[in-house]
């Protein structure tokens, strides 16, 4: 497979297939507590892949050229953490003096992501297996990599947001049993939204060889 | 090396770093933002409470300096909050509304049970049980969450509905906050008409449940002189920006929804004033 089509294939995977929220359980709290309306889900996605991308840009060298390097493997969660709590800071100090606007679309939500499972399950899991990519293949194309998949993991993020969004809004004017009113029926619903994302195992690989 | 000292240095460094970095960021890249609302935010309950409408005390500060916000929303810092953000912003006092609580459910023994509650007796643990014991699901339960919640014996429960004594009521809406039905309402203190129901099914469902339901049959919203009165989600709703006070409704509605919050009715020429709407 050409570049292109790896980096084509990671993304839409991580979209559909290996969606973080709806097929790998991550980031479940802002995906229930945030999917209330449109605008608020879309502020979250955008905020999440903003915060995504920028994470892995900064712990994918750190991981090659600190924790592997110097055998440190075992603290790789409480130094991404770290490195990811400081990050968001400095972003929303910057967005806050060069972009306002930004700084006010994302509003709460970009420190409020600080630590969201999800971010941090990016930064580790794209980093997981790409020791032996950045010896095969150097570490320009393993970072392009990790990069692209941390933007395919933000996107599949603000999708499942607004897929669920537009079926919270159903279920809010439909009329459940009593017992099943409020979070209950949400949960339901969350679990069928997520059994149809299984069903896009193997597509994307399948299409994207059949193209290229 | 030591892998302990390693890895409590390697920290170490990293969050020394990552600490100059912010202090740098925040030395070089600081907006001005203006002192008044970091001292008004103090003056604030500092609960992030929400209660006035906007993100938390900080943003609420940030409104009232930027913007323009009235100084009275903080509920949980009350008089003494609004004189201070006053103290700091020079700005008059005056307009500041007075809420206390209203019912907004008449139902207690005119509504019917569904089956007979045994259980804990609070509103919170009947609510719970498969959407409550009364055959309305939307109204007051009667059980007295909101008498023990009044810290001031304002509202006690009569004839199975709690009703508030407004000349005890200091609006601090703590029975509001209790409430698993949420039936209980700050309104401002002039004399207004209230439309106690809550009840959000259609006219023949009330009837079934409750005889003094609001079935949305909108003698008021026809009668009306202001039009001041609207139907929302099948309940009566009053406008406060456009009602007068003249009572016209409390008179016409067939089931005795619309009642008098000050229990008795004096006619106001003019609109109520736009502090006191809710």
């Amino acid at each position: 497979m050409s570049n292109f089509a790896v980096f084509a294939t990671i993304f839409f995977n991580l979209i559909l297939v290996n969606n973080y929220v709806l097929v790998q359980f991550l980031g479940i709290c802002p995906f229930l507590g945030v999917s209330k309306k449109v605008d608020s889900s879309t502020g979250m996605g955008l905020a999440v892949i903003f915060v995504m991308v920028i994470a892995t840009a900064v712990t994918f060298p750190l991981q090659i050229f600190l924790l592997d390097a110097y055998d440190l493997g075992y603290m790789q969660t409480v130094i991404f953490i770290l490195v990811i709590a400081v990050l968001v800071q400095l972003i929303e100090i910057t967005l806050k003096k060069y972009v306002p606007a930004l700084y006010t679309a994302l509003g709460v939500y970009l420190p409020l992501i600080t630590t969201n499972c999800c971010v941090l399950g990016v930064t580790i899991l794209a980093v997981q297996d790409y020791s032996k990519i950045v010896e095969s293949q150097g570490f320009g194309l393993a970072y392009a990599e990790a990069l692209i998949c941390a933007a395919g993991a933000g996107v599949g993020f603000l999708v499942a947001m607004l897929l669920f969004c537009g079926v919270r809004q159903r279920v809010e004017s439909a009329n459940p049993p009593e017992s099943f009113k409020g979070l209950p029926i949400t949960l339901v619903a969350a679990a069928i939204t997520s059994m149809s994302f299984m069903g896009f195992g193997g597509l994307v690989e399948n299409i994207i060889n059949a193209l290229v | 090396m030591n892998p302990i000292i390693l890895a409590v240095a390697v920290l170490a460094v990293l969050g020394l770093v990552g600490s100059i970095v912010l202090v740098l960021a925040s030395k070089f890249m600081a907006v001005y933002e203006d002192p008044r609302i970091a001292q008004i935010t103090d003056c604030l309950a500092g609960a992030n409470c929400g209660g006035c409408g906007y993100a938390g005390c900080a943003d609420y500060a940030k409104a009232i300096v930027e913007d323009g916000a009235p100084t009275f929303k903080c509920a949980p810092g009350g008089d003494k909050a609004a004189d201070a953000i006053n103290t700091i912003m020079g700005t008059e006092t005056s307009d500041r509304p007075s809420l206390k609580a209203v019912v907004l459910c008449n139902g207690g023994e005119n509504c019917g049970k569904r089956f007979n509650y045994q259980g804990i007796q609070t509103c919170a643990a009947a609510a719970s049980v498969a959407g409550g014991p009364s055959a309305c699901s939307f109204g007051c339960l009667g059980l007295g969450d909101c008498t023990r919640a009044c810290m001031f014996d304002a509202i006690h429960v009569k004839n199975g509905v709690a009703v508030v004594d407004r000349t005890k009521c200091t609006g601090c809406s703590a029975c509001m906050n209790v409430c698993p039905r949420h039936v209980i309402d700050m309104k401002p203190i002039a004399p207004q008409p209230v439309v106690e129901c809550s009840n959000t099914e259609r006219g023949a469902a009330v009837n079934k449940t409750c005889k003094v339901g609001c079935i949305a049959c909108g003698l008021c919203v026809k009668n009306c002189p202001q039009q001041a009165v609207f139907l929302k989600n099948n309940v009566a709703v009053i406008d406060y920006t456009k009602c007068n006070g003249c009572g016209t409704c409390v008179t016409k509605c067939p089931k005795k929804v619309i009642h008098w919050v000050e229990g008795k009715p004096t006619s106001v020429d003019a609109p109520v004033p736009e502090h006191q709407v809710l």
